[in-house]
């Protein structure tokens, strides 16, 4: 078992340092940065002042070692724009991207799975058939498109919800949470829909799919044989058999949903993380572009290293290395 | 002779498919004694699996049992609720199947499986489960059991698995064993230990089985009756020794002759011209006259059960009993 974590560990670190080659050697090619650091008005002199300042006439591999050097001290540079650490700045707005992204991917997964396992149990019942019906809806409909009926009808027509921002927060860790205000709450529910109605749908048919395959076997035909209820045999035997690809799927959608609800957050006018690199690239602010996909990368090396241990956790072929 | 612990009167299991009614059981009947081994012996298809499934009440959709009966320890299982089946399922008749590999999940240890057998019909702390469960792997030879609870089955060789399953299967003691083929995934010398201990829990827990297979020369080791299925019919049954002496039915006579131990050394395999009836659409008759070299014109009508002491059969012209044959 440690030996496994081990051998994870180092393809996590070898992961992350071929991606900050990419991440630094990607954002290098776009071109000089100067330009958008000083006004066009300035002189030659200022100009060649705030080149050497920034490294920028250093070579490549320079600049990259100088850059690896701070990352690993905890530092990814100052905005361009806002003139703070990098850090800081996606600090401030993760909370806002984590509590949201992390109640519409559990949510979809709880309710997905379960929905799932129905439709996969009793797959000739009419909510059976509703169930996936509705799957297709999720799968199919553009989430921008289903964000903006979503404030239409809930916040416009019925004004039930806000349309848009964070509502009230509540200070915890010296860090600005929403969920635990019932404001904050009614604030949340829209965008959360939003994110999670495709993941709901894949949950949905990820869990179908595991259900009707798993229900065939012969290992709950036995367990049926041995006099196990019903109930004992998918609580027991099926949610088991069928957590791999679910916990896989899960994992994948967190990662991306936490890097990329950029679409969600726009609409909703949600102060996420998502919304701070589309703003960063409109306005070319170098040092949060190279950050965030950093961090993004580091984000999904650490959720797939989570994932593996789980997978070690959960099935014991996998602990121990058995090749069936 | 007492009374049998199971009794099954003109079963008839029918799958109602998209493509016809398909009559996988049709009229079956045999009875069963306390600790009595038989052996149901057929091809691929001939509905003896679902003979099995049958018993139990787990026939899977589309199919259902549409006629017939079974008793069980003096109780009618074919109108009982699921629950009252449930109830029944592991602690009065269970069921081994053929592959093992596939019967026991991989995700649970062999001790978790025991103990979810083990709770499905009593209540006992987890330290009795425990004793109960590691008394049951030594008693199917299965060497330090008490380590061996907290094993996963992949850590088990398939004759061992098989062991595993056996041992969940008579937890309770039931009166009754369907065993689907248990042994026909394993290797020979497995496949021997394991018969032979079968019979040996069957004599000391009285346990009766019916042992289902396509290989008739492990069944005759075992069973001390037969009854050979053919297109969901029984159509021949009687005690093991006379049936293979003596077959009266031409495809009992067919199955033993295509035996590989019954050819000469070097000569082709004997085998059973042609191949079994689709289930959708049986022959008028005798499902097994078109394979049959006795047909007659009388076997375009389908022939009864013929009874005689303890041996029956069905068919017009039955092997070595041509003088008694009706004009």
């Amino acid at each position: 078992m440690l030996g496994f974590i081990i051998q994870r560990f180092l393809q996590a670190v070898l992961v992350m340092a071929a991606m900050s080659v990419i991440v630094f050697g990607g954002i290098y090619a776009i071109g000089n940065p100067v330009d958008i650091v000083i006004p066009p008005e300035a002189t030659q002199e200022i100009r060649e002042q705030t080149i050497q300042r920034l490294g920028l006439d250093r070579p490549l591999y320079e600049q990259y070692l100088i850059f690896m050097g701070n990352l690993l001290q905890g530092d990814l540079g100052r905005s361009f724009v806002y003139n703070i650490p990098v850090l800081e700045l996606i600090g401030g707005r993760l909370p806002a991207t984590l509590e949201l992204v992390l109640i519409s991917v559990i949510s979809a997964t709880v309710l997905g799975v379960s929905l799932g396992i129905y439709a996969g149990y009793r797959p000739d019942s009419w909510v059976s058939k509703t169930i996936m019906a509705v799957s297709v809806l999720g799968f199919s409909v553009p989430s921008f498109w289903v964000g903006l009926i979503l404030i239409l009808f809930f916040a416009v027509n019925l004004g039930w919800l806000p349309a848009g921002g964070r509502g009230n927060t509540v200070e915890i860790w010296g860090v600005a949470w929403s969920f635990p205000t019932l404001d904050g709450l009614s604030h949340i529910v829209l965008p959360a829909i939003n994110l999670a109605l495709f993941k709901l749908a894949m949950m949905i048919r990820l869990a179908r799919a595991g259900t009707r395959e798993i229900m065939l076997t012969d290992t709950v035909k036995f367990a049926r044989a041995a006099g196990l209820s019903e109930g004992t045999i998918l609580r027991r035997h099926l949610l088991k058999l069928i957590s791999i690809p679910i916990i896989t799927v899960f994992g994948l959608e967190l990662g991306s949903t936490l890097a990329f609800a950029v679409v969600t957050e726009t609409i909703f006018s949600w102060p996420g993380v998502g919304k701070l690199i589309i703003d960063s690239i409109a306005v070319l602010d170098r040092p949060v572009m190279v950050a965030y996909l950093i961090l993004v990368a580091f984000l999904f090396v650490t959720i797939n290293f989570v994932i593996d241990l789980v997978f070690a956790l959960i099935d014991p072929r996998v602990r121990h290395g058995a090749a069936t | 002779m007492s009374d049998p612990v199971l009794s099954v009167r003109d079963l008839s299991t029918h799958f109602f498919t998209r493509a016809g009614v398909l009559k996988a059981v049709n009229g079956v009947s045999f009875d069963l004694a306390r600790g009595e081994i038989m052996g149901l012996v057929g091809e691929s298809g001939s509905g003896k699996t679902v003979t099995g499934f049958s018993l139990l009440g787990l026939v899977d959709a589309p199919g259902r049992i549409v006629e017939g009966s079974i008793t069980l320890n003096g109780v009618e299982l074919t109108t009982l609720s699921e629950a009252e089946l449930r109830a029944r399922r592991g602690r009065e008749i269970s069921m081994i199947f053929q592959d093992p590999i596939a019967t026991l999940n991989p995700m649970l240890t062999i001790g978790q499986q025991i103990k979810l057998a083990i709770d499905a019909h009593e209540r006992v702390s987890p330290r009795a489960a425990q004793a109960r469960a590691t008394e049951l792997l030594t008693q199917v030879g299965i060497p330090s059991a008490a380590a061996r609870l907290r094993a996963y089955p992949h850590e088990f060789s398939g004759g061992m698995r098989q062991r595993v399953a056996i041992a969940i299967a008579l937890l309770h003691r039931p009166s009754v064993l369907v065993a689907d083929e248990p042994t026909t995934a394993l290797d020979v010398s497995i496949q021997a230990q394991i018969l032979a201990q079968m019979r040996d829990l069957a004599r000391e827990t009285g346990t009766a089985m019916v042992w289902i297979s396509h290989d008739l020369a492990v069944v005759s080791s075992l069973a001390s009756k037969l009854a050979v299925m053919y297109a969901g019919r029984i159509v021949e049954a009687g005690p093991t020794a006379r049936l293979l002496r003596d077959p009266h039915h031409p495809y009992t006579a067919g199955l033993i002759a295509s035996l590989p131990a019954m050819a000469k050394p070097g000569a082709p395999l004997n085998q059973i011209a042609g191949s079994t009836p689709s289930l959708l659409s049986l022959p008028q008759g005798c499902p097994f006259a078109p394979r049959c070299t006795h047909a007659s014109r009388q076997c375009t009508t389908d022939p009864d059960m013929t009874q005689q002491g303890d041996r029956q059969w069905r068919c017009f012209h039955p092997l070595g009993q041509t003088a008694k044959e009706p004009a």
